[in-house]
């Protein structure tokens, strides 16, 4: 049990790959095994995708069912002094009941805030400005902070990076499970200490009415994750949303969190956000995945469709820069430069500084024209959405793709872009 | 909690010894030669001879400091020269009104100014943080004695004839100075021992004696004798206390716990009151002690403009007449106090932050 290591470490780098900050040993693996995939590519010329991920059950959506969370047009701004950070800028997601989304993009690029918007918990000077979140038939963002409290905690509820902070020093770590039936359910007070007792039991904590005793600094950081897990699932929420949850921890960790959160969310059904920029916790973990840059999504796929089968470059780039997942055509050690100014972001695509692929096909309407999210495929419905002139036109038509949709052929072969096509 | 309450009780002790060192020192560097102290400019060779021989003031330093100890330990603070009275029986006098005063300056402080700082910080940069903050800006640089004389000056000349006039100077008003209460209950003191000498002490904490011997009208005369040096003492720990309040919960607003108490579901009063509060109240608790040895010092101010026989006054004549064994005798008491109040504030560390207790 994780109770008997030391506490983990937030420096795991050396195991956790960085999207904007990876370690060059690892890059290299990634090269290698890319040059070893481009081999491969060369002597057969349909090389299985497997192992990108592991076989295991994921969640195919049903398109008649109802989303649970549907996010659409989330604008949230942050007013400070030297102007509007536009930090989320037009975020559409959809969760459906018991699906786990993952959101992956470098930091900056608006993960937290969109999280912290459904929540109704945007800090000072934040504000969310325009768009709708849908929770349950309900929009979130006309409801008055009582009702929003009412929610939250009950119904959905978050879960945060730093399990050390996240919990309060001053109160025992049982009290602050027991707290969240207070609130919610008219338990009496051996009722809540005994639910939260179960809780702990539940998260893999041993001896819990011992440990329900225990103050936050008398815990490890997986333990403490371990018990923020116990208070977010305590009322069986219907929407967990878990902000880099194993981001802090030690990497043995990691992986027990993750398995804990997803043999719970399982079980209970609950419906899971899984805000990362780890792709291997999104390949190990989520149904569906939606790609974050600057304050945007810019591709939303099932998992392995979007490992498969990436579109956007920016997407192509984090999936590139996993060693892991070396079995890549295009392998890229980092993305060059950096997320832009998003107090003055630069118009049309805000990826278009740093894309290979633009200048490879000598695209001027990348920086002419905001792209749109849509289908890569016309009669897909919303089940692989892009925000990219790859492979839309000006017009928001998909440009026709020949021989499948590798992500070597888009980069590689500019000539399938029909010079009438082009802007 | 009790392991780290006897050893927090025990690193007070060697405080408390320097104290007693630098009281014991004090006398003997600052006030020069305490034969002419005594006995005035003019005295002769020989009867300042005879003066040190009676004082013990020939015996070697150690001799006299272990006497010293000894006569403190024993609550003997030697002899006052200018009342011909034992120095303890002058601050038993006097040292009720003063504590009276400190407190409930304190008391007024912490009540106005813990609120206040909470309410900035919950409505940071509003009319209700910006007005707060003007007010704790003006008032912490508010001398006493300047605001003394304003407030005596507003409610005892300007409002001198509405209803909200205030006595400016003393303790009670002409003919309605309270009976000890053990007289109004009938009981019979013999002169000396401890008893009567506690029965008595308590009867010069004013209101509290007229209030527990039901003498309602001399009650609210001692009380509205003390409003105006309350608010004279507390203006500036009120300020300190505001600001400190403020920074302090604005600091833990932006924690995560915070931010997870409101996950939770918690209101903002409740993530303000459970989960904020306890937490900010840490460096707020610190202050307060430290307030206490303004409000000390502060004291001496305030009863000297509001003309009140606490040991403020008393503190200040003895400063002008030289007499040595009042100073050196209340400054062992203010400096013991202070050391204990600031026992207690790191005790109730351990209360409010169960980190601390493991220390």
């Amino acid at each position: 049990m994780s109770g008997t290591r030391p506490d983990p470490t937030p420096a795991d780098d050396e195991v956790r790959m960085e999207v904007h900050d990876p370690d060059p040993a690892g890059a290299d693996a990634a090269r290698v095994a890319a040059d070893r995939a481009i081999a491969d590519q060369a002597l057969i010329d349909d090389v299985p995708d497997e192992a990108v991920v592991e076989p295991r059950p994921v969640r195919q959506r049903d398109p008649d069912e109802p989303a649970l969370l549907d996010v659409r047009g989330l604008k949230t701004h942050f007013h400070t002094r030297s102007g509007v950070v536009q930090a989320v800028d037009g975020v559409d997601l959809s969760v459906q009941r018991g699906e786990v989304l993952g959101v992956v993009g470098e930091s900056g690029c608006g993960k937290s805030v969109t999280a912290l918007s459904i929540m109704g918990l945007v800090p000072y000077p934040g504000k969310v400005e325009a768009g709708t979140v849908t929770f349950d038939d309900q929009d979130l963002t006309g409801l008055s902070n009582r009702q929003m409290s009412r929610l939250r905690g009950d119904r959905l509820s978050m879960i945060f990076q730093q399990p050390g902070s996240a919990l309060n020093p001053v109160h025992r770590a049982g009290r602050q499970i027991e707290e969240v039936y207070e609130l919610h359910r008219d338990y009496d007070d051996e009722e809540q200490t005994r639910r939260a007792a179960d809780m702990l039991r539940q998260v893999g904590i041993p001896d819990p009415e011992r440990r329900a005793r225990a103050y936050p600094h008398e815990l490890s950081g997986g333990m403490a994750q371990r018990v923020m897990i116990a208070m977010a699932l305590a009322c069986q929420p219907d929407l967990l949303i878990a902000d880099e949850p194993t981001t802090a921890l030690d990497v043995t960790i990691q992986a027990q969190i993750l398995d804990l959160m997803r043999d719970l969310v399982a079980e209970s059904g609950t419906a899971v956000v899984l805000i990362t920029h780890d792709l291997g916790v999104v390949a190990e973990m989520a149904d569906r995945v939606a790609v974050m840059y600057a304050g945007q999504v810019v591709e939303e796929a099932d998992v392995i469709t979007l490992f498969e089968d990436p579109k956007h470059p920016y997407t192509r780039g984090l999936i590139g820069s996993m060693p892991v997942l070396g079995d890549r055509r295009e392998a890229l050690e980092t993305i060059p430069g950096v997320v832009p100014n998003l107090v003055d972001p630069p118009v049309g695509c805000r990826f278009a500084d740093r894309c290979h692929a633009r200048v490879e096909h000598d695209l001027s309407i990348c920086t002419e024209q905001d792209p749109e999210l849509l289908p890569v495929v016309e009669t897909d419905g919303d089940a692989h959405v892009v925000r990219c002139f790859l492979h839309h036109d000006a017009e928001g038509r998909p440009r026709a793709v020949e021989g499948g949709s590798t992500p070597a052929d888009v980069v590689t072969a500019p000539a399938e872009l029909a010079p009438g096509e082009g802007p | 909690m009790i392991a780290y309450a006897v050893k927090r009780i025990l690193t007070a002790i060697p405080v408390l010894f320097g104290v007693v060192v630098v009281v014991f020192l004090l006398p003997r560097v600052v006030l020069g030669d305490p034969c002419r102290a005594v006995l005035g400019p003019r005295a002769t060779e020989a009867s300042c001879e005879q003066f040190a021989a009676a004082n013990g003031l020939d015996d070697p330093i150690w001799e006299q400091f272990t006497r010293f100890v000894g006569d403190v330990l024993t609550f003997d603070l030697g002899e006052s020269i200018k009342f011909s009275r034992p120095v303890t029986e002058v601050l038993l006098d006097r040292l009720p009104l003063t504590i009276e005063l400190a407190l409930s300056a304190l008391l007024l402080a912490i009540v106005v100014g813990v609120p206040l700082g909470i309410a900035a910080a919950r409505w940071h940069n509003s009319p209700v943080d910006i007005g707060t903050m003007a007010f704790a800006n003006v008032g912490v640089s508010m001398p006493i004695f300047w605001l003394g004389l304003m407030l005596s000056y507003l409610f005892a000349v300007v409002l001198g004839d509405t209803f909200l006039a205030l006595p400016p100077t003393g303790r009670f008003s002409p003919g309605l100075t309270p009976e000890p209460f053990y007289e109004v209950w009938g009981w019979t003191v013999s002169d000396s021992g401890f008893w009567s000498g506690l029965l008595e002490f308590l009867s010069k904490f004013a209101v509290f004696n007229a209030v527990i011997s039901a003498q309602w009208a001399g009650a609210w005369d001692a009380i509205r004798h003390l409003i105006l040096p309350t608010i004279a003492l507390a203006t500036i720990p009120m300020a300190i206390i505001a600001r400190m309040t403020r920074s302090s919960l604005l600091d833990v607003l932006g924690r995560d716990y915070v931010r997870t108490a409101a996950a939770k579901g918690a209101r903002d009063a409740r993530v303000v009151r459970r989960h904020a509060l306890r937490n900010a109240l840490l460096p707020v608790v610190t202050i307060i002690g430290l307030q206490l040895g303004l409000l000390l010092g502060g004291a001496v101010l305030t009863e000297t403009v509001f003309v009140l026989p606490g040991i403020g006054t008393a503190l200040f004549d003895a400063i002008t007449t030289r007499d040595y064994p009042i100073v050196q005798g209340f400054t062992l008491v203010i400096a013991s106090t202070y050391v204990v109040v600031n026992l207690v504030v790191d005790l109730s560390y351990g209360y409010l932050d169960p980190r601390v207790r493991l220390q």
